[in-house]
């Protein structure tokens, strides 16, 4: 191979972004040896096992993620704002918008909502840590190093090019020959199994660790969205794994699943990853609804409406959520009775999405609501997401959907039950809880001149495209002919997006500005909410709780508040914490190597990376680390502190 | 630590029984994992292509000797945690040996069986039916592979530590994963070997 094959060459763009890479990467290099904080980042983080750190650091890589793929959104918005545009030709189209899928879908949206999993959950249930914290970190590390290798690939070697769903044939080394796909196949697996061990480890620590008197039934909701969604993670991400494997055999060895000779059956692909895909979509939604059902009882001072229901209709949505997937190709010939089928299962999913919806509308009534931030963005969801709810069920009847399907209308629903689905969510969640990691609030004022930037802008960005779609307009088009008539429509998209980005803008702006100048919390409830979390100190100490809580009901720390019943009963004891460990980022590293080399096809390197690999897992068979413990003494010592007390 | 003493030594403390909980939904995400393998080799298996069809390359001899195998050493890794409850190092030992020696006998027939459908040129390439039959037995016998590694490496721990909470919690888990992987068998051997052959 040469090395103009191996680095991108020949755009201008990419050289920019070369340079760009180099840059920044020197920056932190340079900063870190001169600021000294070597051993602070791999003492403090690199090698943490305290869920919080953890959760940060899946909320750090995620925006950097979002920063990234919405770059990609822009210069997609750029290239349709006028007819005949010459931004980016049809190649370069292909890969951002492939990219931008993948990378907001499984390297924003996912590691977002792990990232608020992993700092709330423990939290609300009071355990001081996660079932397996090594796991744990081992989950975050290999979700990284599968980011990084898959956004390597637009300066090395190509990024893929056949969309987010990666169709077959165009897939194939046949049609797709560059390694771009390599780097889908490969990249995805590995951040994949991350992904599942986060879901086994959640279920076990949700099933186990719960304080003494929660019951099941007497969960927080947003904990009954993880454990459900981390059960949908278990049975749909096996299915991915094939899928991927599958994939990286007919690439790098020749097998015979997808291709159009041989007895190859190209289907076979759009099924296994519409098996896991559509799955994944209500992974990334369930939790949104839980941080939904926390924020909307928090600020309308009462608690959540229909409980049994909002957790019943989450378990009938994961069921369905595995038997629609083929409503994802209706129009690829697979007959009248199997599309009349999963029309119907997929409009069945309304069902139990309008229980919620009206469950959330009951639990404001008669509140006294209260118009924070994180409370505006659940305001704007339901709405928003009603639109895009029903534009999915316009699409779930088959016949309709030939009309639809792979227009802008399809573009433009996606978009409407994603973003304020998820990424209101993610973005709400981070302001509610922010001040129980960092023990300030961000800036309300800033917080709702973003929230108004970027709700406006998000509906002048994505409004118009339903009408695009309806006129015609198909998704993945790379430009178009004056005469179409899509040009005004398109320009308009493009102002909206551009909004979207100042939105962004000043929320990283708000970020800073709360950091330097935020008023400190010392309550540790600055939002006067109900459930757990809030009852221990901000910053959480490492062991959350300095004696562990017993629950009673629901809303446990509300009722405890208005002098129902005591939290904490019993006395201080030592606290059994586990100990840091370098071995997940090494071995994290290791697979990022095996990943590259396997996309190249330098087999020797790959095997040597490999018996690494290996040779870490022994590492951690053989070893013997049970953890330290914490002296009574020291936990009196750190709450006193936290209490604002002179030691 | 939290002592139940009332339980096994590899259930006792908390750990270890969430360890035992969190590999049970492993096994779960296993048996999706192969599920996923069988439907595509059920979608593929009739389409050869050009290439061979499974009647004409599946020999019931080394099949039945992989089967006996397998099957044997799921029995003596029972053994071991037989022997493991009453607090018998040596047999413990011994059956584990035993067993793992069984899993090399397996991998050793299966490698052979590869490399006669590949001298007879049913490849990996060869069609969509020879693909899914190699990656379904291949994943399978990796998973054989991987167990191996970590019997032996299991193994020189009870040897040095004896039944501690650690090995006796490791050792238990490892039987589940044999076991598991015994139960695919008995599904690759019905419904690939068997059925191929009729």
């Amino acid at each position: 191979m040469k090395w103009d094959e191996f680095f991108v060459t020949g755009e201008p763009m990419i050289y920019g972004a070369m340079v760009s890479i180099v840059v920044a990467s020197l920056a932190i290099l340079i900063g870190l040896t001169y600021f000294k904080k070597w051993g602070y980042l791999w003492r403090e983080w690199l090698t943490t096992v305290d869920h919080k750190r953890i959760g940060i650091m899946y909320i750090i890589s995620a925006l950097l993620m979002l920063f990234r793929g919405g770059v990609d959104g822009l210069l997609m918005r750029g290239q349709l704002s006028r007819p005949e545009n010459g931004l980016l030709d049809a190649q370069h189209y292909n890969e951002i918008f492939t990219t931008h899928g993948v990378v907001m879908i499984l390297f924003m949206a996912m590691p977002f909502i792990i990232g608020l999993m992993n700092v709330v959950v423990p939290l609300q249930i009071g355990a001081r840590d996660v079932a397996f914290p090594r796991l744990n970190a081992v989950s975050f590390w290999l979700f990284f190093a599968g980011a990084m290798l898959f956004n390597i690939s637009f300066v090395i070697g190509g990024s893929p090019d056949a969309g987010w769903t990666a169709y077959f044939p165009l897939a194939s080394i046949e049609f797709s020959p560059t390694v771009g796909n390599n780097y889908y196949s490969i990249a995805l697996q590995i951040a994949g199994i991350g992904t599942l061990m986060t879901g086994i480890n959640f279920i076990v620590t949700i099933l186990k660790m719960r304080a003494k008197g929660m019951t099941l039934m007497k969960m927080p909701m947003f904990t009954w969205s993880v454990l459900i969604t981390c059960v949908i993670i278990l049975f749909a991400f096996p299915v991915l794994t094939v899928a991927l494997a599958l994939m990286m055999f007919d690439r790098l060895f020749g097998s015979q699943f997808f291709t159009m000779a041989n007895g190859g059956m190209d289907m076979l692909w759009a099924n296994l990853f519409w098996v896991w895909g559509h799955p994944e979509v209500y992974i990334v939604i369930l939790p949104a609804f839980g941080i939904y059902s926390e924020i909307i009882s928090t600020f309308s001072r009462k608690n959540l409406y229909g409980y049994k229901s909002m957790v019943w209709s989450m378990v009938v949505i994961s069921l369905l959520s595995f038997v629609v997937w083929a409503h994802h190709f209706y129009t690829m010939g697979h007959g009248a009775m199997v599309n009349g089928v999963f029309s119907i299962t997929t409009m069945a999913i309304a069902v139990p999405t309008g229980v919620k919806i009206f469950n959330w509308l009951f639990t404001m009534h008669k509140g006294k609501i209260e118009f924070t931030t994180p409370m505006l963005y659940a305001l704007a969801f339901i709405p928003i997401f009603t639109i895009g709810g029903v534009t999915g069920v316009m699409l779930a009847m088959a016949s309709a959907d030939y009309q639809y399907h792979n227009t802008m209308f399809l573009v433009a629903h996606f978009h409407y039950v994603l973003i304020p689905g998820t990424v209101f969510a993610v973005i709400a969640g981070f302001y509610y809880w922010f001040p129980k990691l960092f023990g300030f609030r961000l800036n309300e004022r800033q917080g709702k001149l973003a929230f108004w930037t970027i709700a406006i802008s998000f509906n002048v960005t994505f409004l118009p495209l339903f009408f695009l779609g309806l006129n015609g307009m198909t998704r993945r088009m790379y430009t178009y002919s004056e005469s179409t008539g899509y040009g005004p429509l398109n320009l308009i998209a493009s102002i909206g997006a551009v909004g979207l980005a100042i939105g962004f803008i000043i929320l990283v702006y708000n970020i800073y500005w709360s950091f330097r100048y935020a008023p400190r919390d010392t309550t540790g409830d600055p939002w006067n909410a109900r459930t757990l979390e809030w009852s221990t100190h901000s910053p959480v100490p490492e062991y959350n709780f300095a004696i562990e809580p017993t629950v009673t009901g629901l809303d446990p720390f509300w009722e405890a508040k208005k002098g129902g019943h005591k939290l904490y009963q019993g006395k201080l004891e030592e606290i059994h914490m586990p100990n840091n460990s370098g071995q997940p980022v090494i071995l994290a590293i290791l697979f990022f190597f095996w990943g590259f080399f396997m996309v190249f096809s330098w087999w020797t390197p790959a095997i040597i990376s490999g018996i690494g690999i290996l040779i870490m897992l022994a590492v951690r068979s053989f070893e013997r680390d049970h953890g330290r413990h914490i002296p009574v003494k020291e936990i009196q010592e750190t709450e006193s502190r936290l209490r604002g007390e002179q030691v | 630590m939290k002592l139940d003493n009332t339980l096994p030594l590899e259930y006792r403390s908390e750990e270890n029984s969430n360890r035992i909980l969190g590999f049970w939904m492993f096994l779960g995400a296993e048996i999706v994992l192969f599920s996923t393998l069988f439907a595509v080799y059920f979608a593929l298996w009739n389409r050869t292509g050009n290439g061979p069809g499974g009647h004409e390359i599946f020999e019931i001899g080394p099949v039945l000797i992989e089967t006996f195998v397998l099957l044997t050493s799921s029995f003596t890794i029972g053994l071991v945690i037989n022997s493991m409850r009453l607090g018998l190092k040596k047999p413990a030992l011994l059956f584990f040996g035993i067993t793992l020696v069984l899993g090399l006998v397996f991998l050793g027939v299966e490698i052979m069986e590869f490399v006669t459908y590949v001298h007879e040129g049913a490849t990996l390439q060869t069609s969509a039916f020879l693909s899914s039959l190699f990656v379904l037995l291949g994943t399978h016998g990796l998973h054989v592979t991987l167990g191996l590694l970590w019997g032996g490496g299991l193994l020189l721990q009870i040897k040095k530590e004896g039944f501690t909470l650690d090995t006796s919690n490791k050792t238990f888990i490892f039987s589940l994963y044999w076991h598991f992987l015994d139960v695919v068998w008995i599904f690759i051997f019905s419904f690939v070997y068997l059925k191929g052959m009729m």
